[in-house]
């Protein structure tokens, strides 16, 4: 029971990574319908650069807020730059454009900062959360830090009018124009919202999986997995389907043996294979039915 | 009496296909205007011509400003309400949010905003009873008159209704029809209506052409149309 408590805690606190890039994921897809494969190359590059903020002597409470708002305006200006004059181009052009992305930040990053692995302190520290066997104080720090921001966001889109303007360029952006709203700077603004998102998974996960041009290829494979478990077409159940896919990771790496341990991203993918082929909607997402 | 909207010479296309052959047409500052037509006649292709949502050549004027080269954002804040068919809600957020959203082209003034919410509850009471339902689960007059407030919501200048009738039963057809000359009535809003439904048109316009194929190939007012035999033939069934 221990164990078990143990692995689900654990579950939890990657979850929250996943969930993070999850959410990333679907803000993107809900505002040009299409999954942004450079999703975690842009995280990755997001965590150098807080690294880099951290190396000139800042310290990490103010390189990781810094870091997260050059994110924000690198994802809006990707857009504006990149995806604006394409967003009538057909899928495969979309396609092409997100693996150049990919290798553009992972090479320059191992251009800039070389391709040797970078080891991050926590600034939460080392050792058990408040004495608990179950919890370290990083992860504890992952898992409070994410749920913070993922209620600030859920505020934001709730509360305010930019929030609600984003909301509606998603549902519907012809009515959205209809009503005033500059569909394409939502769209712009959110890119700059799901970078940054990446921006802050990168930097938490960090620590632990150590800064490496490579560090969040697997990452955002479970932050699909999260994403299409959840349904692409619902940021909420894309945070649920991130933290269920952390669970069940670990879980799966502690009672499946040798599998488990060793296919642990197999099943992140399997994951994907089975949700897409039972339930593609996913968890809580719409059936897009269409009327006529 | 001014025009609040002045059209002249509109063309407009799809692709290859040439859908208005260079139409003219006038909405009355405080008045209702209906363009009549056959279904494909570019009635909708009108409307949509003046909000700037296809590609068009002539000239369009809101009250003195030409909007002919203006985005269709920039033309909804010049004050165009515009009601597609279908209606255009936002079906996934609730009757109030959609309300406040045809507000967010205006100053965020959250009292004003809010003041005008409970006028549109108000004047349709049944909306107010389903301010935090999903739009989506309204039922087609709600959803009419959800698109009606939220219309309203950004005093308009002019409002343009694209088939207002659209999937709804006579009774329901009537009362909004009704809703609309009482709007006109008491907040002078003017109106451009597209509308199948010719007999329930004419007695709400005070003038009316009719688009054959593109073209205006009548106008005039309201009570001369009705009288007209051609039109009683074709379009008014009697």
């Amino acid at each position: 029971m221990e164990l078990f408590l143990h692995q689900v805690v654990s579950g939890i606190s990657t979850g929250a990574i996943y969930a993070c890039m999850a959410l990333s994921v679907v803000m993107i897809y809900q505002a040009i319908h299409h999954l942004n494969f450079a999703q975690g190359e842009m995280a990755m590059f997001s965590t150098y650069i807080a690294w880099q903020l951290m190396a000139w002597g800042l310290l990490w409470w103010l390189a990781f807020p810094l870091a997260v708002i050059i994110s924000f305006f690198g994802g809006f200006a990707i857009e504006r730059a990149v995806f604006k004059p394409i967003h009538n181009a057909p899928v495969l052009s979309h396609i092409v454009v997100f693996i150049a992305l990919f290798s553009i930040f992972n090479s320059m990053a191992g251009f800039i900062w070389d391709f040797t692995i970078k080891s991050v302190a926590s600034p939460f520290g080392e050792g058990p959360f408040m004495g608990s066997t179950l919890l370290g104080k990083h992860q504890a720090g992952m898992i409070v830090v994410t749920v913070l921001m993922l209620v600030v966001l859920w505020a934001f889109f709730q509360f305010t009018r930019v929030g609600l303007a984003m909301r509606a360029a998603a549902v519907n952006p012809e009515s959205a124009r209809l009503v005033g709203i500059r569909v394409e700077t939502m769209t712009a603004l959110g890119w700059g919202m799901a970078s940054a998102i990446g921006a802050v998974a990168g930097i938490l996960i960090a620590p632990v999986v150590f800064l490496e041009p490579n560090m969040m290829l697997s990452i955002l494979l479970y932050g699909f997995a999260g994403a299409v478990l959840g349904g692409l077409t619902s940021p909420l159940g894309a945070v649920i389907g991130g933290f269920l896919v952390g669970i069940v990771e670990n879980l799966a790496g502690t009672y499946l043996g040798d599998i488990g341990a060793e296919l642990k991203l197999s099943i992140a993918l399997a994951l994907i294979i089975i949700v897409l082929v039972v339930k593609p909607e996913g968890l809580l997402g719409r059936k897009i039915v269409q009327r006529v | 009496m001014s025009a609040i909207l002045k059209v002249e010479n509109l063309e407009a296309s799809y692709g290859e296909l040439r859908v208005l052959r260079g139409i003219n047409f006038e909405v009355q500052k405080g008045g209702v205007t209906t363009l009549l037509g056959a279904n494909g006649a570019g009635k909708t292709t009108t409307l949509r011509a003046i909000c700037g949502m296809i590609r068009r050549t002539g000239s369009i004027t809101l009250d003195g400003q030409e909007t002919t080269r203006m985005s269709t954002e920039d033309i909804v804040r010049a004050g165009v309400a515009h009601i597609p068919d279908g209606r255009g809600t936002f079906t996934t957020l609730t009757t109030e949010e959609n309300l406040h959203l045809g507000a967010m082209s205006r100053p965020n003034n959250k009292n004003e905003i809010d003041a005008d919410i409970q006028k549109c509850f108000e004047f349709f009471p049944r909306l107010k009873e389903r301010r935090n339902q999903q739009a989506g689960t309204l039922s087609g007059g709600e959803q009419q008159m959800l698109a009606i407030a939220r219309a309203l919501m950004l005093r308009p200048k002019l409002m343009l209704l694209d088939e207002p009738s659209f999937g709804l039963a006579p009774l329901i057809t009537r009362q909004i029809f009704d809703i609309l000359a009482d709007l006109n009535k008491e907040t002078g809003t003017s109106m451009l209506v597209v509308e199948q439904n010719a007999s329930l048109a004419l007695e709400l316009a005070d003038h009316a052409y009719l688009i054959e194929t593109g073209s205006i190939v009548m106008a005039g007012e309201s009570s001369v149309i009705s009288e007209d035999e051609s039109v009683r033939a074709s379009y008014l069934g009697y």
